[in-house]
């Protein structure tokens, strides 16, 4: 296996066990366990295997494609730096997964957990060994992801739920920040490959977008990292379950800010604003870390805090901008990550055996456990910085930094070298609470469960990580300092200082700093211990509210303002919607008109026909009557919009447009018709007398803005209509619409010819219209007071029923005698009328659509004159099939020309002779008309019958007979 | 003569009317009806997106009359893009509906088929007035399929829709009056020409009528302050339906790109619209997913990642380049099929929770958590944009393009930061859904493979745009190119072989008095 290709499989060997795990039966906890255990295990190896390829500063790279238009290669990279993250990710992980096998109950579903922690794992290696930005936040993105279902893991606590969603929106946010830093990264240096990134140090630092860059990333890596102030999601996050705390605390997730701090250390550091960021959040988070952590009284809370606190040590280390200072940042990232896993994992054990982390409650548990404490013992001293132990060297580094670092303003340099003092204190403080408090003393006699020694295999992995602490502690330059030195180089390059690991330096000032702080330590410990055990959990004089912010302002955002917001963003109102609508159409028009110069052309009034002038004044009359009666007088309201409707008729009229007009007619007719019958059903609307200041200041200003809208209309239109026609495409229709339209009535051959298209399409719109009104209709239950019959009905039963000779429904069809015999006769005349119209559509007034609504308008009145029973006795008129016949005929009439090689819908005209007649005209658009005839009359129809069946379907079962006419015997 | 850019219209349009026939035949029969038609128009997007990789544009003159005089389909790369997209997302939806939705009501098949086919002509048409025409059909067509299933809720929700709807087709014609009135044309190439060299003093008329013709789009496009229709519309819809609509939103974006990208672009009469659009894309954006947060309902929530996504995609189009438009249209593809899954989703979660039904409330577990969860897991990492599905490319992508905008401030802050809105979002109504229960089901229903399937494959999809991202983007790159190449536009409309007859025809009829 080559180098390259171990990376791909380092990378890939995660997911799939994450994928393999996640479909093992969910009792099969040592299967699961021996799976991931393996593939760790397997990951591991390759790591290992690949420290030759790193060792003396070396790169390997492997780029696949993925996508170059954005600059995005699959691109993976592995130098010392990113090799001594892979093994602490890999190692852990491997130990981690090998302590859950026996920390995680049987009762939990073992295979979520191990798939969450492989692909978790698969993430944080993809974070450390992407050699693209773009990627590197891909996978960023992705440990948050995972890490936010495996807090959540057990998710029927509160706490686990509110902790996992914090963890997640706190550090999801941070990563889209630091989306945005890395493409300002990109931008300045025009490459996400992190190769040519590192090589534009001084290029990114000079550009005027650098500051921008680096708060986006800083935004990222703190709150990924927990710096103050977005340290609060982590001490919430320890509702996971332990070994899910000891991987994401130590080797992993908030590794990640750090590392990606160390990662762009070469080009992001050695500025002003780097130092005062990097170092002023390093600082805060480092000792407000180490006060908080010793006044927990929850084992892992204080673990918790203690992991702040040495985070922020680590990024206060990186932003001191010297090479021997970010040397000790890489330094303790590696010491960290074992104290802290082991500690975690003691503290599990802990509360595994007693059932409680309450330090409060736990003594003495050196008798009941003798080895986990030991381990526990050496690990905390490690934490605490205690010579011979790993902490103590990185610890060491740290306060002789802070002795020499040079700013610019002395002040802060003594500030530091206190803080650091004071840290060293509060450390040794809560390490002490660690060690005394909880193995030390009485062994407690009412813990939950009696405590016994867990099983060998749990305790192995905090075993081989404080024999880690302490080889690397008692001789540095044997263990670590090689691997040190690696990933050193694979930061820093040629800047590599020189350092020396030496366990002993001399009497030197740091030293005796470690000294007091350490005994200092102990001193406050002993005067502190009865006060730190008796409060409760939470620290004094400081509290934390970066917490509650975040949680009150989700309570607000998804309770308190939730609501109100709603309603006012998205409004449910239509009639508020129709008037925002109106009113940005209103301003839209205005603004684009305002300002340039042009007038309404003067008016010639004389030229105006005082006989139109009238039928317009008549029709504006009646438009602003139906407006005004609309709420409460649909009848009328229903009447005066078939005036105006009238009104346009003839202008179409008057101005020489028959088609036009014939259709506008007909439409009138049966639109109105049809609403009249469906105005049957709609419930009465009572007038409210009473009408508020408010009601009325409303519909003023509903009046004004209609008056604006309807006057801005009209201008446009009158402008538009009075300014020289263009030269458009009209003319050709004129031209063609006899010579190749083969018609001489010009608006017919537009519909059925030159844009038989568009017809095609608004049939389709009338037959759908009808179908769902049926549709619509067909589930109506009208309100209760409009189900009682008319007056007219009850009066002709209640007649019948006085005269005993008259069965009951005999008067109705008795009184429409005379109008249902008069239509029957009409019948066939209004049909060969509409077949009139339709057949000369193409030379004269006519066609299909005119024709078709006159033959369903003679159908409407055979319904109401004669009863829906008697006229569908007779003839029962498949609408919906007359509609498809109809939508079919235009369709395939369109398709025909598919056989002469045309285009769809392409007409032929030609002269037949027909036997008797002679020769006709003949096109092929006329059956595309036949197709609109039936399509109309099926549409109307149906709309028709959806009210008529109504009529039927409400009465039924009333006990009363519907209006049937059962005149035919007695005619 | 090739009939392929009409193809799109006519499947779906005979499937429909064959579909109208059968109306009383057996429901095995519709559906499989329904599914082959529907199958064969992914087959057909397929075939378009690949002839137009290499080829420009083709034409096709209905009637055989020549352009611009006649009604032309045009088919470019964005038109077979959005078919492709449409109908994979039609799909989709179809295969869930035919596990039942589709028998709660009368004429699913045929007005679906009738749906599609009035988003074939609105992607296809290279004429303003057929336009018109597409968006009645599927506005009325969408009226019945939103009604479809029946309820209270729904119809009062369609009555909305439909009102609001009918006053933006009414402002539609308009809009097309006042265009035709001032350039004597409705082709949309014609309407190029003409608007280049509009005399000075007509440009106020013919930015009134493209500014109210873009009103119309922004209604459609659910663009503030006309987007009130939106989310009671598509949260009352049946699931497969409103996964549907998805893509109808799209139809106004799609719109905009076409007549003030293309047809417009670059001429004096799209000034007020360059202005106007991004500002109003960026406050789209951040009031839907300012919704998404605080909405106490997941299919209210959905509807406004609808929103978000329109007002990101309005973005990317608003930033008038080529580049941000590619970007765009990636990012539709991406949004349109996130939204889809998510109201499929949302459709069988609500279905399993008694009660509660949708709402954001503790209530009983769902029947199938773990499957439901993942699904829901993996969808609303999608919608927010994180990795490691199309959502991160598509917002990377836009944002990349951004960079030398003027407004890149404005574009990353509101893109970043709105994300984050969506994750809180989708965080709250996760944990609430799926961990946030109290007991079992009772009576547990539980959703079938065919529930499953269209949600996997829509998610499917978006694993291979963000697999072969590369190819996806190559081909919006190109789609945005042959958009900022109005020329090549107007030569390929103007100039086909029946319009050149036309012109020489003109020519010696002029000179032969």
């Amino acid at each position: 296996m080559t180098a390259a290709t171990s990376l791909i499989t380092l990378i890939a060997l995660p997911f799939l066990g994450s994928v393999i795990a996640a479909f093992l039966p969910s009792n099969a906890r040592n299967r699961e366990a021996w799976v991931a255990g393996a593939l760790a295990l397997g990951a591991l190896a390759i790591v290992i295997s690949l420290h030759s390829a790193v060792a003396d500063g070396g790169v390997v790279r492997l780029q696949l494609p993925w996508v170059p238009l954005l600059g995005l290669e699959f691109s993976l990279r592995m130098d010392g730096f990113a090799w001594m993250f892979a093994l602490l990710i890999t190692g852990i992980g491997f130990l981690v997964v090998l302590y859950a096998r026996y920390y995680m109950s049987p009762e939990d579903p073992v295979p979520r957990f191990f798939s969450f922690l492989l692909a978790f794992m698969g993430a944080m290696l993809g974070v450390v060994l992407s050699g693209n930005l773009i990627q590197l936040a891909f996978f960023w993105e992705l440990t948050s992801l995972f890490s936010f279902l495996l807090i959540g893991y057990w998710h029927h606590t509160g706490a686990a739920r509110d902790g996992a969603r914090m963890a997640l929106i706190i550090t999801g946010t941070g990563g889209l920040a630091l989306l945005g830093g890395i493409l300002v990264l990109g931008h300045i240096v025009g490459s996400y490959e992190l190769d040519v990134v590192l090589a534009a140090g001084d290029a990114i630092r000079a550009h005027p977008l650098y500051l921008p860059a680096l708060l986006l990333i800083l935004l990222g890596a703190f709150t990924k990292s927990a710096q103050f102030p977005f340290q609060f999601w982590l001490p919430d996050a320890m509702a996971a379950p332990t070994p899910v705390s000891a991987y994401l605390h130590s080797a992993t997730m908030v590794k990640a800010g750090v590392f990606l701090l160390a990662r762009l250390w070469p080009v992001l550091s050695g500025t002003q604003e780097w130092f005062w960021l990097v170092t002023a959040a390093g600082l805060s988070t480092l000792v407000l870390g180490a006060y908080l952590a010793m006044f927990q009284q929850d084992l892992k809370g204080l673990l918790a805090y203690s992991t702040i606190s040495h985070l922020g040590l680590i990024t206060l280390l990186l932003g001191m901008n010297t090479p021997i200072a970010a040397v000790a940042g890489i330094f303790h990232i590696m010491n960290h990550a074992t104290f802290k896993a082991s500690l975690f994992m003691a503290a599990g054990i802990i509360d595994h055996e007693t059932g409680t982390r309450d330090m409060r409650r736990l003594r003495g548990l050196r008798k009941a456990l003798p080895i986990t404490a030991t381990l526990a013992i050496v690990a905390s001293a490690a934490m605490a910085g205690v010579p011979l132990m790993n902490g103590f060297l990185s610890k060491e580094m740290f306060y002789t930094e802070a002795l020499h670092t040079t700013t610019p303003f002395p002040l802060l340099g003594e500030l530091l070298t206190y803080a650091a003092v004071v840290w060293g204190i509060f450390s040794v403080i809560y390490s002490l609470r660690f060690i005394h408090g909880v193995f030390f003393g009485p062994p407690a006699d009412d813990l939950p469960r009696e405590p016994h020694e867990p099983p060998r295999w749990m305790r192995f992995p905090i075993e081989l990580l404080v024999l880690a602490c302490l080889l690397v502690g008692v001789i540095p330059g044997r263990t670590i300092e090689p691997y040190l030195h690696t990933a050193v180089q694979g930061v820093l390059g040629e800047a590599t200082p020189e350092y020396s690991l030496a366990v002993w330096h001399g009497f030197t000032l740091p030293l005796m700093m470690s000294l007091g702080a350490m005994f200092g330590g102990i001193a406050l410990y002993a005067t502190l211990r009865r006060f730190l055990l008796n409060r409760v959990d939470g620290p004094p004089l400081v509290r934390l509210v970066g917490r509650r912010i975040f949680e009150r302002t989700l309570v607000f955002l998804s309770w308190r303002l939730a609501r109100p917001l709603e309603a006012r963003l998205f409004t449910w109102r239509l009639q508020r919607q129709l008037l925002i609508m109106v009113v940005v159409t209103l301003l839209v028009a205005t603004a684009v008109l305002w300002g340039t110069d042009f007038s309404l052309p003067p008016i010639d009034w004389s030229a105006i026909s005082p006989g139109l002038a009238l039928v317009w004044l008549a029709g504006m009359a009646c438009a602003i009557g139906a407006a005004y009666m609309a709420k409460f007088h649909r009848l009328a309201a229903l009447i005066l919009l078939g005036g105006a409707g009238l009104a346009t008729c003839v202008t179409f009229v008057w101005f020489s447009a028959p088609d036009l007009a014939l259709t506008q007619l007909m439409v009138e007719i049966a639109t109105t018709v049809l609403l009249l019958l469906g105005l049957r059903w709609l419930p009465r609307r009572i007038k409210d007398a009473r009408s508020t200041v408010r009601e009325r200041s409303r519909r003023l200003r509903d009046l004004v803005i209609a008056c604006v809208a309807g006057g801005g209309l009209g201008g446009l239109a009158f402008l538009v209509m009075t300014r020289p026609l263009p030269d458009s495409i009209a003319r050709f229709f004129v031209e063609r619409a006899y010579s190749e339209g083969g018609g001489t009535n010009i608006v017919n051959v537009i519909l059925v010819d030159f844009r038989g298209f568009d017809t095609f399409g608004e049939i389709t719109v009338l037959g759908i219209v009808a179908l769902t009104v049926y549709a619509l209709l067909r589930r109506f239950r009208p309100a209760p007071e409009s189900i009682q019959r008319p007056k007219q009905q009850r009066l002709a039963a209640a007649h019948d029923d006085a005269h005993a000779a008259r069965p009951r429904g005999d008067s109705i069809p008795q009184h429409m005698l005379v109008p249902s015999v008069i239509m029957r006769l009409m019948f066939p005349a209004a049909g060969a009328l509409a077949i009139y119209l339709f057949l000369r559509g193409h030379n004269m007034p006519g066609g299909g659509f005119v024709g078709g609504l006159t033959l369903a308008i003679a159908i409407i009145l055979q319904y109401m004159t004669g009863g829906t029973r008697w006229f569908e006795a007779r003839w029962r008129i498949n609408a919906v099939r007359w509609i498809a016949l109809g939508l079919l005929c235009a369709a395939a009439t369109g398709l025909g020309s598919w056989l002469f090689g045309h285009p769809f819908l392409t007409s032929h005209t030609r002269y037949i002779e027909i036997p008797l007649l002679g020769a006709l005209p003949f096109a092929s658009a006329l059956l595309f008309d036949v197709g609109v005839f039936l399509l109309v009359v099926g549409a109307t129809a149906l709309l028709l019958l959806a009210l008529a069946h109504q009529s039927i379907r409400s009465h039924r079962g009333q006990g009363v007979p519907a209006p049937t006419v059962s005149r035919k015997e007695k005619s | 003569m090739t009939h392929l850019p009409i193809l799109p219209v006519i499947l779906p349009g005979l499937a429909g009317i064959i579909l109208l026939l059968l109306t009383y035949a057996s429901v095995s029969l519709r559906r499989a009806l329904n599914l082959i038609a529907t199958a064969l128009m992914v087959v057909l997007g397929i075939v378009l997106v690949g002839v137009t990789v290499d080829n420009g544009y083709q034409v096709y003159e209905l009637g055989n009359w020549p352009s611009p005089f006649g009604i032309v389909l045009v088919l470019d790369r964005l038109s077979a893009f959005m078919v492709l997209l449409t109908a994979l997302v039609a799909f989709c939806s179809l295969l869930f509906a035919v596990q039942g939705f589709d028998e709660r009501g009368k004429n699913f098949h045929p007005l679906f088929q009738l749906q599609l086919m009035g988003l074939s002509i609105a992607f296809l048409t290279g004429d303003i007035f057929n336009l018109f025409v597409a968006f009645e059909v599927l506005l009325i067509a969408s009226y019945g399929l939103l009604l479809h299933g029946g309820g209270r809720q729904r119809v009062r929700a369609g009555l909305h829709y439909v009102i609001i709807n009918l006053v933006g087709s009414s402002l539609f014609l308009l809009a097309v009056g006042l265009i035709y009135g001032v350039t004597g044309t409705l082709n949309m190439a014609d309407l190029a020409v003409r608007a280049g060299d509009v005399a000075p003093t007509d440009l106020p008329l013919l930015r009134t009528g493209a500014l109210l013709l873009f009103l119309v789009f922004a209604v459609k496009g659910a663009l503030v302050p006309l987007y009130f229709w939106l989310p009671g519309a598509y949260s009352t819809a049946g699931a497969p339906v409103a996964a549907l609509f998805a893509i109808m939103t799209k139809v106004g974006a799609y719109a905009i790109v076409r007549i003030y990208f293309l047809v417009f672009g670059g001429t004096a009469v799209v000034a007020p619209i360059e202005s106007l659009l991004l500002p109003a894309a960026l406050i789209t954006l951040t009031l839907g997913m300012v919704g998404v947060m605080i909405t106490p309902n997941l299919k209210r929530l959905v509807s406004y990642m609808v929103i978000g996504s329109m007002g990101t995609l309005l973005i990317a189009v608003g930033l008038f380049n080529e580049a941000s438009l590619s970007a765009g249209l990636y990012y539709l593809a991406h949004g349109t099929v996130v939204v889809s899954a998510l109201f499929l989703l949302a459709g069988l979660i609500s279905q399993q929770r008694g009660r509660a039904r949708d709402h954001l409330t503790p209530a009983q577990a769902v029947a199938q958590p773990g499957l439901l969860g993942v699904l829901f897991f993996a969808l609303a990492v999608a919608a927010i944009g994180l990795p490691p599905l199309s959502g991160f490319l598509g917002k990377v992508s836009i944002l990349a393009s951004a960079t030398d905008s003027e407004a890149i401030g404005w574009v990353w802050a509101v893109v970043l930061v709105t994300s984050v809105f969506t994750l809180v979002g989708f965080s709250r109504a996760g944990s609430v859904l799926f961990w946030k229960t109290s007991g079992a089901p009772s009576e547990p229903v539980k959703a079938t493979t065919g529930h499953i399937v269209p949600i996997v494959g829509l998610l499917g999809l978006m694993v291979v745009m963000t697999i072969w991202g590369q190819a996806v983007l190559e081909f919006t790159d190109a789609a945005a190119a042959q958009l900022a190449d109005r020329d090549a536009y107007i030569e390929a409309v103007m100039n086909t072989p029946r319009a050149l007859e036309a012109q020489a025809l003109e020519l010696t009829m002029e000179e032969t008095p």
